[in-house]
């Protein structure tokens, strides 16, 4: 789950780490009584979940609380990146001496958290990285052992910072380290986290990202503290209608799983394909021979006849897909007899002839003798694991093009 | 030969009780495994096709008699980390973990105390691990029957992201008469308990072994370890890699699957286009298509 900007700040701040007294709301009215209670100049933020809000104009300056109010009308309006504001952050515009950067992420490989910092902030962290290696301080920290303020004090120290800004950000950073742990974090950057003309550090602005399959055990975080729904999803981008039939049928059945995805897909050749890196391979396979895929999908776990059925249809159902393809790597749990039944009952509900709406049938393993002998039944051309998965995408493209 | 694995090996299954767990003992049982023992807290004194039921993994150990060699851990998401740790505290040195969708920060624990206790972990969310006619710990390859259609003894070591795409590649080297020394499902997650690399010295020290075969999939950085290991090593071992997800590379797929947490460490090295580079200038023959990798290996053997 990936969180606004104001939910970001919130996390930071049940962490002790020093936030502005931000506000935010969802109309200029509220704009203007917050920038009010702030007393002095100040910024608006658009809250979106894209980047570039800056150069957007999702991001403007008041003097006043009445410009506050008219540059919240503003950004509520503005579209960012095919992403409406939930509302806007009215911050008090800060008096910054100096930025730094801190944050941490997993680093798989040594399979342990990093730490990052750096005292040039408020840019793009890779672009500091790149050019000023000497200015990125890193550090893991053990999975298993408390979180020493000494870790980050080392990694800050590593950039040069020394004086009271060390002592001054060292907890910033061992907090940040804790609350990723704690909170099932996979990003919890604060940039730039600021000094101010008085000497004290602020973070003024945080992204944060909690790993998905926490959620459950993060509910307190999620729903008591920031007030998130239990359905508030935040995809990327708007699910298709494709998209939320597959995913409907799967929950519907605990038996199997199947997932479609058509994002970015507009052809003609649908696929009933998987598992997980047969799915991988047969897309490539059927790009790479010429063919344009209406969707991905991923069918895995043993389904039922219901959902194997389920999915192929809602592929079928698509614009512009002409014939399906059925295709997994060997499987030795998944049955191909019922994945058969199952693409074979889709296209009898549809009034369609499987033997010319399937372009391929090749599924190799668990209980394909009984498969068989159905494809057979239906005039489903088919074929074993003699024939790969890079000749079963091909001979599927082959078919779709000839008729056209 | 063979790794991890030999036809001596005990192990157990955490977990043995649930509906998976009871096919997939069933399965290493009539491959020839030796499953020693179960553990399901509650359900001692139960069998599972003649395996005897324990509530804790010590019971199961002290019935045993002697120290147990692995276990299988199959239960949910939220018990696995401690199951896996009740499995390495109580001496057991190799743990398949199957279980999938364990937060991140489970997993790296789990790891991190396996690496104090000289203990290996492979997964979590895979299938565990085969050689051919000696040993199957896990599902892979299914029932003992179809197990034996994909996997004959021979010479190549094959590492897999993907569960399924272990045994097609091995059923490929088997139908070319290259057969496999040991399969390892090494489990799709972020963060696993044995990569590439990891696993790498266990192949070097098989004589059997002639050649690697990888499955490879966009995300991570665990190619950019093995090239650097693969320089580093000047290893006796040709690998032959095949990148799954080329798809994924193009810029309307950006950002359904890359997050931005992360890119300092995992670097630019994320996407399938920039792994094939690194993977090949490392000297890994990186084959376009799923059909030539038994090719690519004999040439690289010279077989």
């Amino acid at each position: 789950m990936i969180f606004y900007e104001y939910e970001a700040r919130k996390i930071v701040e049940l962490a002790g780490i020093p936030v502005t007294k931000y506000g935010f709301c969802q109309t200029p009215e509220e704009a203007r009584k917050i920038a009010e209670e702030i007393g002095g100049p100040t910024v608006i933020k658009s809250q979106v979940l894209t980047g570039g809000r800056m150069k957007a104009g999702g991001v403007k300056f008041a003097d006043t609380p009445d410009e506050a109010a008219q540059h919240a009308e503003d950004i509520l309006k503005l579209e960012i990146n095919g992403h409406m504001p939930v509302g806007v952050l009215v911050d008090p515009k800060a008096e910054v001496k100096q930025e730094y950067y801190a944050s941490v992420v997993w680093d798989g490989t040594a399979k342990k958290p990093l730490m990052l910092f750096s005292d040039m902030g408020g840019i793009d962290i890779e672009q500091v990285a790149e050019e000023h290696p000497d200015h990125v301080g890193r550090g893991h920290i053990s999975n298993l052992l408390p979180v020493g303020d000494y870790e980050a004090k080392q990694v800050i120290a590593a950039t040069g910072v020394t004086g009271s800004q060390l002592n001054r950000a060292t907890p910033i950073l061992a907090k940040l380290a804790r609350l990723f742990r704690e909170n099932d974090m996979i990003l919890a950057e604060i940039n730039p986290l600021a000094e101010l003309t008085d000497g004290t550090f602020v973070a003024l602005d945080a992204h944060m990202e909690m790993e998905s399959e926490a959620e459950g055990r993060q509910k307190k975080l999620l729903r008591k503290e920031l007030g998130i729904a239990e359905d508030d999803n935040r995809d990327p981008y708007v699910p298709s209608e494709f998209e939320k039939n597959v995913k409907e049928i799967d929950a519907a059945d605990h038996r199997g799983v199947i997932q479609g995805k058509d994002h970015g897909f507009e052809g003609n050749l649908g696929l009933v394909i998987g598992a997980g890196g047969g799915s991988l391979t047969l897309t490539d396979a059927v790009r790479s021979q010429g063919g344009k895929p209406a969707n991905y999908s991923e069918i895995g776990g043993n389904p039922s006849v219901a959902k194997a059925c389920g999915l192929a249809k809602e592929v079928l159902k698509k614009d512009g897909v002409e014939k399906i393809a059925v295709m997994m790597s060997i499987v030795s749990n998944t049955r191909v007899d019922i994945v058969a039944r199952g693409v074979i009952k889709a296209c009898l509900e549809l009034g369609k002839d499987p033997g010319e709406t399937i372009a391929i049938f090749r599924i190799p393993g668990a209980w394909e003798d009984e498969g068989n002998k159905i494809l057979d039944h239906y005039g489903v051309e088919y074929c074993d694991r003699s024939v790969s998965l890079w000749d079963a995408a091909g001979r599927a493209v082959a078919k779709i093009q000839e008729q056209n | 030969m063979s790794i991890l694995l030999n036809k001596d090996t005990t192990f157990i299954v955490q977990g043995i009780t649930g509906r998976e767990a009871v096919n997939l003992t069933k399965e290493c049982l009539d491959y020839g495994s030796k499953v020693v023992g179960g553990v399901t807290p509650g359900r001692k004194g139960r069998e599972v096709h003649g395996v005897p039921v324990f509530d804790t993994v010590e019971q199961a150990v002290e019935n045993h008699g002697s120290q147990i060699d692995g276990s299988i851990v199959t239960v949910p998401p939220g018990f696995t980390k401690d199951a896996v740790i009740e499995a390495i505290d109580n001496g057991i040195k190799l743990i398949v973990v199957v279980t999938e969708r364990i937060p991140r920060g489970d997993v790296a624990e789990m790891v991190e105390f396996a690496n104090m206790h000289d203990a290996r972990i492979i997964g979590p969310n895979c299938l565990g691990l085969i050689v051919p006619e000696v040993c199957k710990m896990g599902g892979i390859g299914g029932p003992a029957k179809d197990a034996a259609k994909s996997y004959s003894p021979g010479v190549v070591g094959v590492m897999s992201r993907s569960g399924g795409m272990t045994t097609e590649i091995s059923s490929s080297l088997t139908a070319a008469g290259l057969g496999v020394s040991t399969a390892v499902s090494i489990g799709g997650d972020a963060i696993i308990g044995s990569s590439y690399a990891e696993l790498m010295p266990y192949f070097e020290a098989d004589e059997e072994t002639r050649a690697i075969v990888i499955y490879t999939e966009p995300g991570g950085r665990m190619e950019a370890q093995l090239a650097d290991w693969q320089a580093e090593n000047n290893s006796r071992l040709p690998i032959v890699a095949f990148m799954a997800g080329k798809f994924m590379d193009d810029e309307s797929m950006k950002g359904m699957t890359f997050g931005h947490a992360g890119t300092i460490v995992e670097g630019k090295e994320d996407s399938a286009t920039e792994k094939i580079k690194r993977l090949e200038s490392a000297g890994i023959t990186v084959v376009e298509r799923i059909d030539e990798i038994p090719d690519a290996v004999k040439e690289r053997i010279g077989a």
